[in-house]
């Protein structure tokens, strides 16, 4: 049980990191992006959550 | 040699060089002072772990259609490039202490020097198992990064040839300085990394999805562009945050 608990953890902190906000953002800019078939769309999408990620964590640290 | 193939192995280059150089520092940290036997002894069996993993995991891959391996990986590519890219802002803006190899070399040579004389069947079992996990958890990101580099281009061979210069660029510096490379300028190398992973990310998530790109891959120059420059935008914005002065230009 420790093991598997190990591991889903170091997956969880390899792939989604410290803000699952920004992996959440990037699932439904892909969703998007699949249904509306453009490919302008992921871009802006992704430097949006990104800057909102950002904002968030110096949001934090001025606190 | 096309632009994106040429930007494959310099991406799988940069990422893993990344890797390599936090596997080192652990490696050097441990062996310097616990001995190099045992230390060696656990680089060699994590090396042995990882070949068995690429081995298994590389053959199934072919087996994939590649579309679908397109979307799955570039969506991990996004995801994974959006995290360095974040903690590279954060860093260059101030919000976050930069990374310091010579710290962490210290940090591990300390813990290494406190740690207990356990011995199993004449190794050290301290070095072993922390050079072991060192290189094991390192050398999985760096075959993360070949396998998403490569699966998106649909072919391996400028990943694995970039990571692999990477690997033995780090070892020969490894072998030569023997001390912590701080001189490798660390969170810009991490900038570059994070901006190629979420560009490569989102073209490869993209197309994967059925969306074509104008002007094909030459497109990725665009996107790389693009997040080029949020991300300078974000620094500027950020330190003037942090500041509460504007940033001059």
């Amino acid at each position: 049980m420790k093991y598997l608990r190990s591991f889903v953890l170091f997956w969880w902190n390899f792939i989604v990191g410290d803000d699952w906000r920004m992996a959440a953002g990037v699932a439904v800019g892909l969703t998007l992006t699949a249904a509306l078939q453009v490919w302008w769309l992921l871009p802006p999408i992704v430097a949006v959550v990104l800057f909102g990620s950002l904002w968030r964590a110096a949001r934090t640290a001025a606190t | 040699m096309t632009t994106a193939t040429l930007l494959t192995a310099l991406g799988a280059f940069l990422a893993s060089a990344v890797e390599m150089v936090e596997a080192l520092t652990i490696v050097l940290g441990v062996g310097v002072v616990r001995g190099w036997r045992s230390t060696l002894i656990g680089v060699g069996a994590a090396t042995v772990v990882l070949t068995g993993l690429i081995a298994v995991f590389g053959a199934a891959l072919g087996s994939i259609p590649i579309g679908d391996l397109r979307f799955v990986v570039g969506a991990l590519l996004l995801v994974f490039g959006l995290q360095w890219l974040r903690k590279a802002i954060l860093r260059s803006s101030g919000y976050k202490a930069l990374h310091d190899e010579e710290e962490a070399f210290r940090e591990e040579r300390a813990a290494a020097a406190a740690a207990g004389d356990e011995r199993r069947a004449g190794v050290d079992w301290y070095s072993f198992t922390v050079s072991f996990k060192g290189v094991l958890l390192e050398g999985l990101e760096v075959v993360f990064i070949v396998i998403s580099f490569g699966a998106g281009q649909g072919r391996y061979g400028p990943a694995i040839a970039g990571a692999a210069v990477a690997v033995l660029l780090v070892l020969v510096a490894g072998i030569l300085v023997r001390g912590p490379l701080e001189r490798v300028p660390e969170n810009t190398i991490k900038f570059v990394v994070g901006l190629m992973l979420t560009s490569f990310g989102c073209f490869w998530a993209a197309e994967g999805a059925g969306v074509d790109w104008p002007g094909d891959e030459l497109s990725l120059l665009g996107i790389i562009a693009f997040f080029g420059l949020v991300s300078y935008a974000f620094v500027r914005a950020l330190r003037q945050r942090r500041t509460g002065e504007p940033v001059p230009a």
